[in-house]
């Protein structure tokens, strides 16, 4: 049996059973999209974390021309405060563990990766972002020692904890992340039932089909590839609409509206989606071949 | 080719074997009826034969393989070996004759150029050439059977197993199909025949096996329906089919056992769906 008969059997099976295979498509589709908002919001999380979110625990943000900080007044920081700071933080040694220096050049780099999705990104240019140590210390827990040895220290514009900045919205990403995920399972649980259903009432409308097919003695591979085609085609349909919805989520909603009200967060964009689409896609596939598989291995044995 | 070596069968649910401690060979070439009242195993022996049922005890050889360590993965490879003829025919009713027929081809494989080729020359020889491009509901009962044998046939299986084919046939179509049977054994196929009918039994003169209540009573060359010497109506009296007639009836024009079901006669033809035998059987599949 040629694999044209066999994807022409699949597409006739679909045909004749319209109302379940639409099912299996609508509720994977609901399943998906869940599961992708999930791991989008993640993938939100992780882009407003940025780069040292979570090497370093305390930035040391330096003076420039322009900054607004009272600390500031004297202009830019110098290379003797450079110095200076260098050496103070070395003295706090081995607390602080890690020193890195990013300069403006680094930072305005770095922004545009991460801001690459916001508009914002365009109107920054070089030096609009301050210098900065960011500090690695060996006991997180102890950062107020950075923060008080350096605040107000000459040339030093303000001075973060890392984590103080974003970690109540990653509380709130978490909580959206874990709903999404375990109204997603429970919606692959409703795929996996219908998945079946489908197979058996497949293989009972074509049940004539099949007892000839066994009694000529049709492989097993020949008499149950198209009813696994079957949910395999359904369910990679479910799929791409998902992956189509969720596309639409990012462009019109995060990047079209939340983008132009929450101007200082870093946003996913569409490539996130394309990022996430071939694990959908192949999870999808792999939880229809073994539903599909375990559903025939039952009610098609020979 | 077959060889059952006290084989017994006993279903799940079951309270008595539906076989018990059947030794039978049928040889290559050998035609050989299979006869007996209704639930004296007769179709239980053709389904284990298929393998469609498992042996419950003892061996059975069938073409060189050993049914009880027979992996199911090697079930169709088995089943290659031997065409099936049923009662209700089980033609595809959306398949016209030569697509009924080229399905068996189909399924196992077969290239396009030996559907051809093998499908015309199977219809040419059970009779119905000319009619390829005609549906299974445009057929008499008895041209349905010849489809059900050609598509049996089409593979040029050793082995004919078939389960009261003439069950839905009058007995003038019911002589042609054995006589079918007959020219397709010639030709060295083996065939074994369950069957109801004795007119056809006594007409041919074959091996015939009795069975009763799952075990053999008889076994002879040249058989007829009944032992010689008994009549049709005492062989009757010890199976389960209905006897509705006074005992000191003449046993001569007395059609105690009816080789039609003439309840089921249209059925194969009229409804979409099969015998209720068949339907129960998909039943424990889903």
């Amino acid at each position: 049996m040629g694999l044209g008969t066999i994807m022409a059997d699949a597409w006739n099976g679909i045909r004749r059973n319209l109302s379940t295979a639409l099912a299996v498509v609508l509720v994977t589709l609901v399943s998906v999209y869940l599961l992708g908002l999930g791991l989008l919001a993640q993938r939100q999380a992780d882009q407003m974390k940025g780069y040292w979110y979570d090497r370093v625990q305390v930035s040391i943000y330096l003076c420039t021309d322009t900054s607004a900080q009272p600390n500031c007044d004297g202009g830019a920081v110098t290379d003797a405060q450079k110095s200076t700071i260098e050496s103070q933080l070395d003295e706090l040694r081995p607390l602080v563990e890690n020193v890195y220096y990013e300069s403006e050049q680094e930072a305005f780099d770095r922004f545009r990766e991460q801001f690459k999705n916001s508009p914002i990104s365009e109107n920054v240019r070089v030096g609009d972002i301050p210098q900065s140590y960011r500090v690695q210390l060996s006991d997180p827990s102890r950062y107020d020692v950075v923060v008080s040895s350096f605040q107000g220290a000459p040339g030093v514009a303000s001075v973060q904890d890392q984590e103080k900045v974003l970690n109540r919205f990653f509380k709130v990403i978490n909580y959206i992340t874990g709903f999404s995920v375990l109204l997603a399972a429970l919606m692959a649980l409703c795929a996996v039932l219908l998945m079946g259903t489908t197979i058996r009432q497949a293989a009972f409308t074509r049940r004539r089909e099949i007892s000839i097919m066994k009694l000529v003695g049709a492989s097993n591979w020949t008499i149950r590839t198209p009813f696994l085609l079957e949910v395999i085609i359904a369910g990679v349909i479910g799929t791409l609409g998902a992956i189509g919805l969720l596309w639409a989520t990012v462009h019109f909603i995060f990047n079209r509206y939340l983008n132009t009200i929450l101007l200082d967060q870093a946003m996913i964009g569409a490539a996130d989606v394309w990022v996430i689409a071939p694990w959908l896609l192949g999870g999808v596939v792999v939880l229809a071949v073994v539903t599909g598989a375990t559903t025939l291995w039952r009610y098609l044995r020979v | 080719m077959i060889r059952f070596d006290h084989v017994t069968k006993t279903y799940p649910r079951g309270t008595k074997p539906a076989v018990e401690d059947i030794t039978l060979e049928i040889k290559r070439g050998e035609f050989a009826f299979i006869v007996g009242p209704s639930g004296s195993g007769k179709s239980t022996l053709l389904r284990l034969v298929l393998r469609e049922e498992q042996v419950s005890g003892g061996e059975l050889l069938v073409a060189g393989h050993n049914l009880r360590k027979l992996p199911h993965r090697k079930v169709p490879r088995l089943r290659r070996n031997m065409g099936t003829v049923f009662q209700d025919f089980r033609l595809l009713p959306n398949k016209t004759v030569a697509g009924n027929v080229a399905f068996a081809l189909q399924v196992t494989g077969r290239s396009r150029r030996e559907v051809r080729e093998l499908v015309p020359e199977t219809l040419d020889l059970v009779g119905l050439g000319g009619k390829e491009s005609r549906y299974p509901h445009e057929l008499s009962g008895g041209e349905q059977q010849r489809v059900a044998l050609a598509r049996a046939l089409v593979n040029r299986p050793p082995i004919l197993l078939a389960d009261e084919p003439t069950g839905n046939l009058d007995p003038v179509t019911s002589l042609e199909i054995v006589r079918l049977l007959e020219r397709i054994h010639e030709t060295g196929t083996t065939v074994m025949m369950a069957t109801h009918d004795d007119a056809i039994v006594d007409a041919l003169r074959k091996r015939v096996v009795e069975l009763s209540d799952g075990r053999v009573v008889r076994d002879e060359e040249d058989g007829r329906y009944v032992v010689r010497g008994e009549s049709l109506r005492s062989a009757t009296r010890e199976g389960d089919e209905p006897d509705q007639t006074e005992p000191n009836d003449d046993p001569a024009e007395d059609p105690a056992e009816p080789p039609q079901r003439l309840t089921k006669a249209g059925w194969a033809m009229d409804d979409d769906d099969w015998s209720a035998d068949a339907l129960r059987d998909q039943e424990e599949d889903f």
